[in-house]
Order: structure tokens, then C-alpha cells, then sequence
């Protein structure tokens, strides 16, 4: 499962970790995340999000 | 030009040139009580470079400061290390009289300039992390993002040793005295928590990353300059401030309970006073914050190092009072980290504000603790004292685990 990184602030998703503040489980890839989800640091949506090539 | 405003040197070739706003009280909702600054930079090299600007209102000020040395005309660069207005304001007028070869900006920053001001901007990108020199002047800049805008960037000027780190290590106070060391401690210390609770709190994280890769850049920081309150211009002033900012990131639990509410009748504020009487039982910190004369901004300043959050709230029309609902949306959005809670108030007949400020304290990410309280109309000897029992175990809980 691949990193993603937001455009916008840096914030990295990483699918080990998920991101539990807002109920997405580790384990949880990024394509998988609800359609909804927000970057927990700057709120922007999974569009403003890119492969983390690191 | 006046001559009324002078330029300040604060090192052989770094002239500070911004402006002083005694008046400013409401900053985007957060009570700058103490007035503030804005810091804008010029550095007198072959090529003189003009770090940030002013808030626009301000514009004759800072010109004002620059022609004092200067003619503005010869400034050749323009580096804007935030785009927000109180430090681009001028931005535009002042490229329109000294016309610099270059304006310099991160990614990030050319693209929210360009959404700032809608017109023709001929904006330089500078890579993260890339030396670079204009003139005899030597610069580095870095991204920090978050800190606390996107576009946010620090500017690292070799020759002098100074970090204009923006925002960052800032605080809002109208000063004369633009050096640190000349300023009251206890002053700095509260308005520096203050802008830290109030604009950084959401992006600790950030600031954490901050602290631990700035060393990496191998600066050697004799002055950093931030956009906002007095310039940090020793080694000791450098590390008192950013061991504060290391301590605050960590919002680690203190003894300290802060106890908000709004009252109609009078019933709540009693509840309040006898949940405060209890911690004071316990010997520990208490802050009452009545939100008739309470400011938003200033209840998140003394949460910062706290440990508990109790809020009371009346009940009117099923919902609670919209006092409160304003401080629970703007804490909601710094997310304080650490801290237990509990909600207390009067009611008439229904009673739904309980409800409502738990569900809210635990939006924020307060750990509930303990039983909230309720009272019908006018609280009896019963009611306060179970209110000076709760304060009382919050007390002891916090005592416990710090």
C-alpha cells in the first residue's frame, strides 16, 4: 500500500498507521478511504492528495 | 516623504522597517490586547532585499522607515515569507514604486499571492532548502508549511546570521522597544503563549519538525527575526523562546483547571464559583472565566497549560448559550491535546445543554471525567455541593497523573 502526501500542508498518509482521529482504521489504503475524508491537518479532500514517491 | 519614522538597525547590514499598531484590538477574533507589529526587514547589501511587507494601512509608515536610509528605488528584491495580509498588504504598491528586478516567493506562495491579488504577479519560486545570493548577500530558504499557512517560509540571511522566521516565534505586542531583551519577560512569555495557543496549537506537529530539522540546515542563528513583536537578538533570548514553543508543543497536563461558562439568572455562575472552591480545596491552580467579559482568545491562552476544561452552559430553547458555542467551535478547531473535562448548568424544563456540551468536549477531544452536573433553576445546597466535589476530584485526578 502507498503513501500519499497532501499537496497542500505535507501531511503523509500512511496505510499502516490510518488516520484513527477520524475513525479510519490502519491497514485502511488510500484508494479505500471514504470519499469524504479530509486531510486531518488542513482539511483539504482526497483530491488534493499525491503518491508520496519517499 | 515624512521623515516622521526611522528605520532600526539591528545588525551591520539589516535595517528593521515595519510598523507599529497600537490601535488593533480584533485580529480575525483573537483579542490582540496588547497592540502589535508588523516586521518588515531590509537588508543593505550590493543589492538591498526587502523581507515581507507591512498590513496596508501601513504602507507610508514602512516607506517612510525604508527612505530613511534609503531611497526605495534602489531595493532590487522583494523575498515575501507569508502571503497573509498583514505582511503582503503592501505588497503591491510597494513593487509598484521600487519596481525590484525579482520578487521572491515558496511554491506555495506564488500560488496564494496570485489568489490574493488576481492580477499579473511576476513571482519567483524558491526551492526548499536552496543557497542562493543576491548581490554579496547569501540567503537559504525553507518551507514550513502549516507554520501556520501553506505558502509559510523562513529566509535564512548567511552574511548576518539571521532567520526571518515569519509568524513563526512571533507575538502580537506594540512595542518601541524592538529587541527582546529590552521588553518585560513576563509580558513576552504571556503573549508569546497567546499567539502560540491562538494560531499554532492546530499544527504542533509542524512545529515539532521545525525544532528538530532546523539544525540540520546548519545555520549559525545570531538574531531571529520574526514578522510580529520583538526580535530575539541573543543566544539566550533565541533559546528561551524556542524552548517555550518546545514545551507547548508537547501540551503536557498541568494541575491547572479552567472553568468557562455563561449564565441568565445567575445559577450557572454560582455552580461555577462552587466547582472552582472545590479545586481550591485541593491547593491547585483554578481559572474562572465568566464569557460576559471572557474572550475567546484568552480562554485558549490559559488552556494552554492546563489540564482540565469545565464548562457551563444554561439551557434556553433546547440548545445551549451561544457564547459557549463560539468558544466550543474555536476550540474545536485548535484541537488542545491532554486535557479532561466536564459540563455543568442550570435548566427549567428540559435540560439539553448537558447533553450537547459533553457531546462537544468530546468533539474537541477532552476525555470526560467524573459526572456532569444539573440543576433545575436555582441550584440548592445539594447541587453546590456536589459542584465543589467535582472540582475537588478533577483536582486530586490531575494531581495524580502529573
Amino acid at each position: 500500500m502507498k503513501k500519499y502526501s497532501c499537496n497542500v500542508c505535507g501531511y503523509i498518509y500512511d496505510p499502516t498507521v490510518g488516520d484513527p482521529d477520524s475513525g479510519i482504521e490502519p491497514g485502511t489504503s488510500f484508494e479505500s478511504l471514504p470519499e469524504n475524508w479530509v486531510c486531518p491537518i488542513c482539511g483539504v479532500g482526497k483530491n488534493e492528495f499525491s503518491v508520496c514517491d519517499k | 516623504m515624512n521623515n516622521t519614522f526611522d528605520a532600526i538597525k539591528i545588525s551591520d547590514k539589516v535595517y528593521w522597517v515595519g510598523a507599529i499598531d497600537n490601535e488593533i484590538r480584533d485580529f480575525h477574533g483573537y483579542n490582540a490586547s496588547r497592540g502589535t507589529t508588523y516586521n518588515a526587514y531590509l537588508i543593505l547589501g550590493e543589492k538591498p532585499v526587502l523581507i515581507d511587507t507591512v498590513k496596508a494601512p501601513f504602507f507610508s509608515e514602512m516607506m517612510a522607515r525604508i527612505t530613511s536610509i534609503i531611497d526605495p528605488k534602489k531595493i532590487s528584491y522583494i523575498i515575501s515569507n507569508h502571503a497573509e495580509m498583514d505582511h503582503s498588504g503592501c505588497l503591491l504598491p510597494t513593487i509598484e514604486i521600487i519596481k525590484p528586478e525579482k520578487v521572491f516567493a515558496s511554491k506555495m506562495g506564488a500560488l496564494a499571492l496570485k489568489a490574493h491579488f488576481h492580477q499579473q504577479l511576476d513571482l519567483t519560486e524558491i526551492n526548499h532548502g536552496e543557497k542562493f545570493s543576491l548581490g554579496d548577500a547569501t540567503f537559504t530558504c525553507i518551507e514550513t508549511r502549516m507554520l501556520h499557512w501553506p505558502d509559510s517560509m523562513f529566509t535564512y540571511f548567511a552574511n548576518d546570521g539571521i532567520l526571518f522566521s515569519q509568524d513563526v516565534f512571533g507575538m502580537h505586542l506594540a512595542t518601541y522597544k524592538i529587541l527582546a531583551q529590552q521588553n518585560e519577560r513576563v509580558v513576552m512569555r504571556y503573549e508569546a503563549m497567546k499567539y502560540f495557543a491562538n494560531i499554532l496549537l492546530p499544527y504542533t506537529s509542524f512545529v515539532t519538525k521545525i525544532l528538530d530539522t532546523l539544525p540540520n540546515f546548519g545555520f549559525d542563528i545570531k538574531i531571529l527575526a520574526p514578522d510580529h513583536g520583538p526580535i530575539w537578538n541573543t543566544a539566550s533570548d533565541i533559546n528561551w523562546i524556542m524552548d517555550l514553543w518546545h514545551k507547548w508543543t508537547q501540551q503536557k497536563s498541568t494541575e491547572k483547571v479552567v472553568i468557562f461558562y455563561d449564565t441568565m439568572w445567575n445559577s450557572t455562575a454560582k455552580m461555577a464559583n462552587a466547582i472552582a472552591d472545590g479545586v481550591m480545596v485541593e491547593n491547585t491552580l483554578v481559572k474562572v472565566m465568566p464569557l460576559s467579559v471572557s474572550h475567546r482568545s484568552d480562554i485558549a491562552t490559559e488552556l494552554l497549560e492546563s489540564g482540565a476544561l469545565v464548562i457551563g452552559s444554561p439551557t434556553i430553547n433546547q440548545q445551549i448559550f451561544p457564547t459557549v458555542a463560539d468558544i466550543l467551535c474555536y476550540l474545536k478547531g485548535l484541537k488542545p491535546k491532554n486535557l479532561i473535562g466536564q459540563a455543568f448548568g442550570s435548566y427549567g424544563w428540559g435540560g439539553e445543554s448537558i447533553n450537547i456540551l459533553q457531546e462537544e468536549l468530546k468533539n474537541i477531544g477532552i476525555k470526560l471525567f467524573d459526572i456532569p452536573i444539573k440543576t433545575l433553576y436555582v441550584p440548592n445546597d445539594n447541587c453546590l455541593a456536589a459542584c465543589r466535589t467535582l472540582g475537588q476530584n478533577i483536582a486530586k485526578e490531575l494531581k495524580n497523573s502529573s
